[in-house]
């Protein structure tokens, strides 16, 4: 892997680029445009970009109510307030209402650091996953953070897209193709599947790295899409390796880790792992301090994947 | 705009005739909003009678005015108003709240024609409204927004975030109302959460704010004209009403709030309209 750039800054480019190739991209903020990297847009299209002021609801109402006229609204804050504050606001005008709004939300997980429990978001994609007409979307790298963008802006409906503070190693190529909810193969294994979201896939990379040194074939699936989740992955997974890890940064209630185990219980029960923050709240730290503290790592996945395997039947 | 008298007394027949039908979809129903639905009628009529630019057969023309009711649970009277201007089938009134209907408890873009946004849960209006007043800014178009609010909505944080967006962002082709009946289903607005001086407030966050009989067409139907002139600064019109009116057992009852009458009470209340 090679170098780490922030999914966050490819964003704020990204944003730009096609600000110029499609006229109806409104940009909205609220008071974070330094830290979301929308002030890059609002320098280039002042007259497209709403600073809305530290009124998250307001926010997104008002684009829902830019999206009826056919605009189409990138949403920006952090994780934690986009989700949270706004949830009722995200149920109501864009999901029940069916309006064409990009919800693009920096600083999730632990990996804010040091501003703590507050600015930390570990339940966004949980509170995103269960609004109908919602789809979720976690890039693992700058590149597939561009992709999905340039998918998004022609896709129709209210989507979540989940960026980062941090800066995340790069794992795709320029080649790569996005496509919304398909899991996306990384490396192919027989003997257990880590199934990652985030800047968990490039840490199961590493992971898949230790265990086949070991002679173990770890299979690693980028769930890029949480919603709509692929359930023919996670069933042909469960079927072909019979063991599955499951790593994101996020609550293991509602993220991915139940997302999969919703499938795996109703169609094929089969051992699996949840890798997560465990039901508790962030603390101050650095970030790949707190990526340690909080059992993220590729040695946590080395081992549930052992512990996991163990639990095969036959 | 000065109404004649042949035009206020058409006017106000189509308002009367808009009563019967919010009772007696409401009483089919056996449940919804009764006394604030009968509280918007004139507001309502004004509107979609007087001001609003907007065709019943193309919904979705791209220049109409837009209309936002925020208090969602005023549905009934403007599910009347659609159908009686045939933006979907009259039939559908009396299916209101079934399960066979397409007419839900609170107003829903998706299924039905004329609808903008789905409301109910209050507070969202105002904003959807701005999101609306920008695009229009935006494309240089003439399209105007108008958003209802209830009295007792105000007390949403999200309303004063929005009242401060509109004024930022001169949103002239924006007018709110407020529906001032001031009872709201706990009680009166006084006792449950005062808002008042809501012309002070509203003014000081920067709006023209306009006063008027939310039941007198002429009033309505001026205070809408000054609006228009208006530049710079959004229009309020707190629109003073009755909740209940028209039916004289129904008028400043907090009960009706959010009860639908029985076939008993329906029946008086038409005696009571058809004698008008």
């Amino acid at each position: 892997m090679s170098k780490s750039i922030g999914t966050r800054d490819v964003y704020g480019e990204v944003l730009v680029r096609l600000g110029k190739q499609i006229p109806e991209i409104v940009v909205l903020d609220a008071d974070l445009s330094c830290s979301t990297r929308t002030a890059q847009f609002a320098k280039v299209f002042p007259e497209r970009f709403f600073n809305m002021g530290i009124a998250e609801q307001d926010m997104i109402s008002t684009a829902a109510g830019l999206a009826t006229t056919g605009k189409i609204p990138f949403v920006n804050t952090f994780a934690i307030f986009a989700t949270g504050r706004a949830w009722d606001q995200i149920r109501q005008s864009l999901c029940y209402s069916q309006q064409n709004v990009k919800i693009v939300a920096t600083h999730s997980g632990i990996t804010v650091g040091e501003d703590s429990a507050t600015h930390q978001a570990n339940e966004d994609i949980s509170l995103m996953r269960v609004l109908p007409n919602m789809s979720v979307i976690v890039p693992a790298d700058a590149i597939e953070t561009e992709k999905a963008m340039e998918f998004l802006v022609q896709d129709k409906g209210p989507t979540y897209l989940r960026l980062s503070r941090h800066k995340f190693p790069i794992i795709h190529d320029e080649e790569y193709i996005f496509q919304k909810g398909k899991a996306v193969l990384i490396e192919d294994g027989s003997d257990v599947t880590i199934m990652a979201t985030g800047i968990m896939v490039s840490k199961a990379l590493e992971a898949m790295e230790i265990l086949k040194k070991e002679g173990i074939g770890a299979r690693v699936l980028n769930f890029s899409t949480i919603k709509p989740i692929d359930q023919e992955a996670i069933i042909k997974a469960a079927q072909q390796t019979g063991a599955i890890v499951t790593a994101e940064e996020h609550s293991i209630i509602g993220g991915l880790g139940s997302a999969v185990a919703e499938i795996l219980a109703e169609f094929c029960p089969t051992p699996l792992k949840r890798i997560g923050i465990r039901d508790s709240f962030g603390i101050s730290g650095d970030a790949e301090d707190l990526l340690h503290y909080f059992g993220l790592t590729p040695e946590v996945i080395v081992k549930e994947v052992k512990d996991v395997i163990a639990r095969k039947k036959g | 705009m000065l109404l004649t008298e042949k035009k206020e007394a058409e006017l106000q027949e189509i308002a009367r005739q808009l009563r019967v039908e919010v009772l007696k979809m409401l009483t089919n129903a056996g449940s919804g909003h009764t006394g604030g639905s009968l509280s918007i009628i004139e507001i309502l009529v004004t509107l979609y009678y007087l001001k609003l630019r907007h065709d019943p057969q193309n919904p979705f023309w791209s220049e109409r005015d837009r209309f936002v009711l925020s208090k969602g649970h005023g549905a009934p009277a403007l599910y009347a108003v659609l159908a009686r201007l045939k933006y979907f089938d009259s039939a559908e009134l009396q299916k209101l709240r079934k399960i066979d209907g397409m007419l839900q408890g609170h107003p829903f873009n998706v299924s039905t024609p004329g609808i903008e946004i789905s409301t109910g849960s209050l507070g969202q209006g105002l904003s959807v409204a701005n999101g609306m007043a920008l695009a229009a800014k935006l494309n240089q178009a003439k399209w105007r927004v108008y958003v209802l609010l209830g009295d007792g909505e105000t007390q949403e944080g999200q309303i004063w975030e929005a009242a401060m967006t509109s004024a930022h962002y001169h949103l002239d082709n924006l007018c709110a109302i407020i529906d001032a009946n001031k009872l709201q289903i706990d009680g009166p607005l006084c006792s449950i959460m005062n808002v008042e001086p809501l012309k002070q407030k509203w003014q000081s966050f920067g709006w023209q704010v306009l006063e008027t009989n939310g039941h007198d067409l002429s009033c309505l139907a001026a205070a809408f004209d000054q609006s228009e002139k208006t530049q710079k600064v959004p229009s309020l019109i707190i629109a003073h009403t009755i909740k209940g009116k028209g039916v004289s057992f129904m008028e400043g009852k907090i009960e009706y709030h959010g009860v639908a009458p029985t076939k008993e009470e329906l029946k008086k209340a038409l005696v009571e309209l058809e004698n008008v």
